[in-house]
């Protein structure tokens, strides 16, 4: 238990560092999503599973869908423009 | 008095009337005075040949000093440059410092003589069962004993969606030409009706369920882990995965502009009417005549349960609304 909280951790350093690094905004946002997904591990393991519920449905769910929102909203995400004027 | 009708058609008066309804232009109908167009060829040329050779004679003599001021500038810039990034390193490197240093100088972990562990925290802990009636002792402290907070908190987000409402929002009425085309291009309407085979399935599957854990985690908020927060945050996502899944048809069946404004009323005023005497007692609890009923049992712990639900509409219905309101500025 102690290696996969050990384990558990340097992924979420290095998710938050990789965040930071990432090139593509679409990249890091789901990298963004990972790390509270791993956050939401975390809370498990440290017994707090209402925290653990709340990360997963707001930190993993709804901000990440609120920052695809802005990014096509300001056509960040150049490939799904294309497609929208293949469509259109 | 025939003549003054006779004069009315022109009078001050019509046209101030006009004015105030918006039908004419102030500028057009003569009320304000015009702005004078010269119509003096002579001097605008004459002023023309002068700002040429004002302008020839700046050229002339910036570039004399172009090539000294450009090395003087460009090596500053450079200058600044390093100094930027050498002080942006530094002062991250401090504030890590200080924050390190914070966190080594924090009292030890589960030590009892920490100043978390005071007599309040006992209090919840020993008798929050039986005062509250609720199992799970979390909520029994945010909706109890400190329910006044967790108002102020359904609040901030109910005033967030506001004002998100205000910021995005896109008015169908409006006169604007540009306002209009941007409402005709983040319609998504004349993409429906949607058919993707593969995200309707899924969402067929998976819809039900995130919608009755959601209700799940509301209702039990008293005796399991979870609540109205984050049941109302599920029921949000479910209600997303659903539009993105059916469309805004199908959607405008079950939830409208008109459903969001009245579930949101409603759930503040019942939480506002049940708890806000609070704020009137000093923050004090006060009985509210509620049997707390036996501990365990989903009747029970009083005023809890309603006040969850209200809680989980709120969130729920402001997630939703977020989500409408970044993707086409409107519910």
């Amino acid at each position: 238990m102690r290696l996969f909280e050990c384990i558990l951790l340097l992924c979420l350093i290095m998710c938050a560092v990789s965040v930071a690094f990432a090139r593509d905004l679409l990249t890091s946002i789901i990298i963004f999503m990972s790390y509270s997904l791993i956050m939401c591990v975390i809370w498990m393991i440290l017994q707090s599973p209402d925290l653990a519920i709340t990360e997963a449905a707001v930190g993993a769910g709804v901000t990440s869908i609120l920052f695809f929102l802005t990014l096509k909203k300001i056509r960040a995400i150049r490939k799904e423009e294309q497609d929208e004027q293949e469509e259109g | 008095m025939s003549r003054r009708k006779d004069n009315y058609e022109t009078s001050r008066w019509l046209k101030f009337k006009k004015w105030v309804d918006g039908e004419t232009d102030l500028l057009s109908i003569g009320m304000e005075p015009e702005v004078p167009v010269s119509s003096e060829g002579k001097e605008r040329r004459r002023d023309l040949a002068r700002r040429k050779a004002y302008d020839q004679e700046l050229i002339r003599l910036s570039a004399e000093h172009a090539d000294k001021t450009a090395i003087m500038k460009a090596r500053s810039i450079r200058y600044f440059q390093k100094f930027y990034k050498v002080m942006s390193v530094v002062l991250c490197l401090g504030i890590i410092l200080v924050l390190l240093w914070t966190v080594a100088s924090l009292p030890v972990t589960g030590n009892a003589d920490n100043p978390a562990n005071n007599e309040v925290a006992a209090r919840y802990i020993e008798k929050g069962l039986q005062e509250t009636g609720a199992v799970n002792i979390v909520t029994g402290m945010i909706l109890d004993y400190r329910a006044f907070d967790t108002f102020g908190e359904s609040c901030v987000l109910f005033i967030a969606s506001c004002c998100v409402l205000v910021l995005l929002r896109l008015d169908a009425d409006s006169k604007n030409e540009n306002i209009r085309k941007m409402i005709a291009e983040s319609d998504d309407r004349h993409f429906e009706p949607k058919n993707d085979i593969i995200l309707q399935k899924c969402a067929c599957v998976l819809v039900p369920v995130i919608m009755i854990f959601g209700i799940y985690i509301v209702l039990n908020g008293h005796l399991s882990p979870g609540g109205g927060f984050s049941g109302g945050a599920v029921l949000g996502s479910g209600l997303i995965l659903y539009l993105n899944a059916y469309g805004y048809d199908r959607m405008s069946r079950l939830f409208t502009e008109k459903v969001y404004k009245r579930t949101t009323l409603c759930a503040l005023t019942f939480y506002c009417l049940a708890k806000s005497y609070s704020f009137f007692t000093g923050a004090n609890h006060l009985e509210s005549g509620i049997p707390l009923g036996t501990p365990g049992a989903i009747l029970s712990s009083g005023l809890i349960l309603p006040l969850n639900i209200c809680v989980g509409l709120v969130v729920a219905c402001t997630m939703y609304a977020f989500y409408t309101l970044f993707r086409k500025g409107g519910m």
